[in-house]
């Protein structure tokens, strides 16, 4: 109850504004398309309806002037576990690539609308990293204020969660006693669960190829029973299901690598990656992407070779790189950690921008929608009072497809609303308790 | 077999924990650092400004410092001399891999350990020692947690061979992790009544336990001076864990009390109060809260992190972020900290997130110079370019609290120390990979 009302007063106001708005006499970031100073973005519905130097305001427009601030598209998050209720982990099962985090989701976890106001609008919201196969995995926009099932991007492509190393075989979490381990423990175990894994997929298509030829045939044929999770697997073998691995050590990088090619399925891109720098060649080979925290290290053993140099090795190598949070808290300031990939290896301005928008768009398949300012692509903008990749900046405005769903001015007006009402409801709350004692009706006594 | 087996452990442990990067070079006579602008914290910039390093001292600052016969002279054109940063919360020294329990060294077993000593445990050749210093924190306080009483901490410069040459100051402060009826606002919420008397129970006796203790060392303070000043005085064993506590309840040694919801502020300053204590309050994510309170007896707060998220989903989105504004507003004295190990580095950009909501630029470097110097009490020789003060300087293409700023060159005390950590020496090796 008390989130419901925290949800409304935060958003409603903004959505019913108007649906055209100029921006005008910003610096504009478009990613794909260089820098326009004095720049101008028109959002019109839910798309980018112009980009550059003079654009007329249309009648109907809100105008926002930006003298001296920064335009840059949304910040995507391709490492997020935000807004799942409850676990992250189905930890039940080596294997639980039949359930999906798109059924655990919440409108109500306020982490989303803190990211709105670092400038992060999409996000790929994985499930965790307990087994050596997780469950799908979804990729969302932050809508605060609006239903659950308008956060999910509906056209994008399917997701799940691969994970190697510590994490799969347990080797940080013992379960209480007299609860025996899971298998796997060792990364022997996690190649063997996802080798056997489509091996058995493999068995699962073949039986129901022949079904459907013998059906075809008009055979007597008895339909294979149907399986969840190998629908799952068959999914990824035909390509329609991407892997997205969590993987930190070079070795079980390759590992998932060579098994993709000898069993015929596809990484998508390897998650946390922290000593992808070791084999950027055979990374950018398999066409795999790489996301990554950039100065996490050491708070585990397999995170001991990390090296915020990753990023600058990986796009030398040609990997297609991106920086993402796994964390409420980093992912409201990743512009942070694209500055610090031109500290750490001296890559281009130009280059670290890319790591936090167009960058994860292309790893998500999403690139035709987000990640650049470009005409006809979603109206997902952030409005920043500086450059974004200076710490002294910060989000003024967010935009997800036109609409506004963080502003800072606002957020500062609504406070004492907000501060007033969650008073009167916990004043409410108190005197409907006393006024429920007081007529509580005494215990019968002829009973 | 078992020999063996404790020969693996002890070579792995070498090899975890084992930074191969030297500490400093040889030091010339006198270092000039030209050109450059000199920021001196406590003074305006210089621009084309000099910097003489003598004999581990400032010798000389200014436009036209006198450049001694025989100094090693480094071109500043173009970059900024800053002093070292100081984190005043960091686990530097204590932690190698976090989630490797024979590396770990912050948390004692128990609730009572102000016996428990950082400066003993502080590793030197830590891998996290060279990776938080080429970035130019220079000193850390580096701070036991745990417990109620978690052990004092120790102020550490990052260079040295041996824990006691890194020892600037030790002990900085006993730590105290004030009891808490709850852990977050809305966290442990009680099942129902029974549970809720439970949880209040347990709060009450924690907090009653520390009072005994403290008053045990009240006592303990006054049966020793009283055996020191008259020998006839019953002679009695010795008890470490009050022995500790002796200079705490005297007001010698200060007490950072971490608490971070207001009323935990509430409660430990009221403690503090009841027993005199000098008081630092850290962490104090409740603080606006609590202002009155805090500026009424004129302690200082330890802020951070501030790259953190806020405790409770009501809170305004940017609370950490304007915490150190609303300390500088009211003219309550503070300091930024990490509270981190592995990215203590980051403590600038800790700072510079205040200063994107509010807190004057200045006044964010002055949070991780000039203002811990003076809440550690060694502001005579830290937290400042000024002559006299330690040559424990940083030099820099830009502003320091930029991420995109790079830091060229450290000295600590007049030793230039190298820019290598494991992390370079990765990039290095794997650079080449033919």
């Amino acid at each position: 109850m008390r989130k419901a009302l925290l949800v409304l007063a935060f958003a409603l106001p903004l959505f019913s504004q108007e649906r055209v708005t100029l921006i005008r006499n910003a610096t504009v970031l478009t990613i794909t398309n260089g820098v326009i100073e004095n720049g101008s973005v028109l959002l019109r519905g839910s798309k980018i309806a112009a980009v550059g130097r003079d654009i007329s305001a249309p009648a109907n427009a809100r105008v926002i002037d930006a003298t001296g601030k920064f335009v840059m598209p949304g910040i995507i998050d391709s490492h997020s576990h935000t807004a799942v209720e409850g676990s992250v982990n189905e930890v039940s099962l080596p294997n639980t690539g039949m359930v999906r985090i798109q059924d655990a989701l919440t409108n109500d976890d306020i982490s989303a609308y803190r990211q709105l106001a670092g400038g992060t609008t999409a996000a790929l919201i994985l499930h965790g990293s307990a087994n050596a196969i997780g469950g799908q995995s979804q990729i969302v926009k932050w809508k605060w204020g609006r239903p659950v099932h308008e956060w999910i991007v509906t056209d994008a492509p399917r997701t799940i969660k691969f994970a190697l190393g510590e994490n799969p075989k347990s080797a940080n979490f013992r379960p209480p006693e007299g609860v025996q381990r899971q298998y796997p423990a060792t990364r022997m175990g996690v190649e063997e669960v996802i080798r056997k894994s489509f091996i058995d997929a493999r068995d699962y298509m073949a039986a129901w190829d022949e079904y459907d030829a013998k059906k075809k045939r008009n055979e007597a044929a008895i339909q294979p029973r149907r399986d969840l999770l190998m629908d799952t697997m068959a999914d990824i073998l035909r390509g329609k299901i991407d892997i997205h691995a969590h993987a930190y050590r070079s070795d079980e990088m390759i590992m998932l690598l060579n098994l993709a090619d000898e069993l015929g399925f596809k990484v998508r891109e390897l998650q946390h990656v922290l000593e992808g720098y070791k084999v950027g060649r055979e990374i950018a080979q398999h066409g795999a992407g790489a996301g990554t925290f950039i100065d996490w290290w050491g708070y585990k053993a397999e995170a001991y070779d990390a090296t915020p140099y990753n990023v600058a090795l990986l796009l030398r190598d040609g990997v297609l790189t991106s920086v993402n949070s796994d964390s409420d808290e980093l992912a409201r300031h990743l512009n942070h950690d694209a500055a610090k990939a031109m500290k750490y290896g001296g890559i281009s301005e130009e280059e670290a921008l890319k790591l936090c928008t167009i960058n994860p768009a292309r790893q998500l398949r999403l690139d035709k929608r987000i990640g650049s300012i470009e005409v006809g692509k979603d109206a997902d903008v952030v409005i920043w009072t500086g450059h974004p990749l200076s710490t002294y900046s910060r989000v003024e405005t967010t935009f997800i497809e036109g609409e506004v769903v963080f502003d800072r001015t606002h957020d500062l007006q609504q406070r004492e609303a907000l501060r007033r009402e969650k008073e009167q409801r916990l004043k409410k709350e108190a005197d409907d308790a006393a006024a429920a004692k007081k007529d509580t009706p005494k215990e019968k006594k002829d009973a | 077999m078992r020999k063996s087996l404790v020969l693996a452990l002890l070579l792995s442990s070498s090899v975890f924990a084992q930074s191969t990067i030297p500490n400093s070079t040889a030091r010339p006579a006198s270092i000039a650092i030209r050109n450059a602008t000199i920021v001196p914290v406590t003074s305006a910039p210089i621009p084309n400004g000099t910097i003489v390093l003598t004999a581990g001292k400032i010798a000389a600052i200014g436009a036209n410092a006198v450049i001694p016969a025989g100094a090693t002279v480094i071109d500043g054109t173009g970059l900024f001399v800053y002093p070292g940063m100081i984190d005043s919360g960091s686990n530097v020294g204590l932690v190698e891999m976090s989630s490797v329990a024979g590396t770990v060294d912050t948390a004692e077993l128990g609730d009572f350990n102000p016996n428990a000593m950082a400066a003993v445990a502080v590793n030197p050749h830590s891998e996290l020692v060279p990776v938080t210093r080429v970035n130019g924190v220079t000193h850390v306080v580096s701070t036991p947690e745990g417990g109620i009483i978690s052990g004092q901490s120790a102020l550490i410069h990052l260079t040295g061979w041996t824990p006691p040459e890194m020892i600037v100051k030790s002990p900085a402060a006993m730590h105290i992790q004030f009891p808490r009826l709850r852990s977050a606002p809305l966290g442990d919420q009680p099942s129902d009544e029974e549970a809720e008397k439970e949880l209040r129970k347990t709060y009450t006796k924690d907090v009653d336990k520390l009072r005994d203790v403290l008053r045990d060392a009240q006592a303990y303070a006054r049966a020793a001076n009283a055996r020191t000043q008259d020998r006839n005085v019953q002679r009695f064993d010795r008890d470490l864990i009050l022995e500790a506590l002796v200079p705490v309840v005297e007001g010698r040694t200060a007490v950072v009390m971490h608490a971070n919801l207001a009323r935990d502020i509430r409660a430990a300053l009221a403690f503090a109060d009841e027993f005199k204590l000098k008081v630092i309050l850290a962490g104090a994510q409740d603080v606006a809260r609590v202002v009155d309170e805090v500026k009424r007896r004129n302690i200082p707060v330890l802020l951070g992190p501030i790259l953190s998220l806020p405790q409770r989903e009501d809170d305004p989105y940017d609370l950490l972020f304007t915490n150190a504004k609303t300390l500088h507003d009211a003219g309550i004295p503070f300091a930024i900290q990490t509270t981190d190990a592995h990215n203590t580095r980051s403590l600038p950009y800790h700072a510079a997130s205040a200063a994107a909501f509010g807190l004057p630029k200045e006044e964010a470097l002055k949070a991780v110079t000039i203002y811990p110097a003076s809440i550690w009490g060694v502001a005579d020789r830290l937290g400042s370019l000024e002559v006299g003060k330690n040559a424990t300087v940083i030099v820099t293409d830009g502003d320091p609290l930029e991420i995109r700023t790079n830091v060229r060159r450290v000295f600590i005390n007049g030793d230039e120390i190298p820019m290598d950590s494991r992390h370079t020496l990765l990039y290095e090796k794997f650079s080449k990979r033919p």
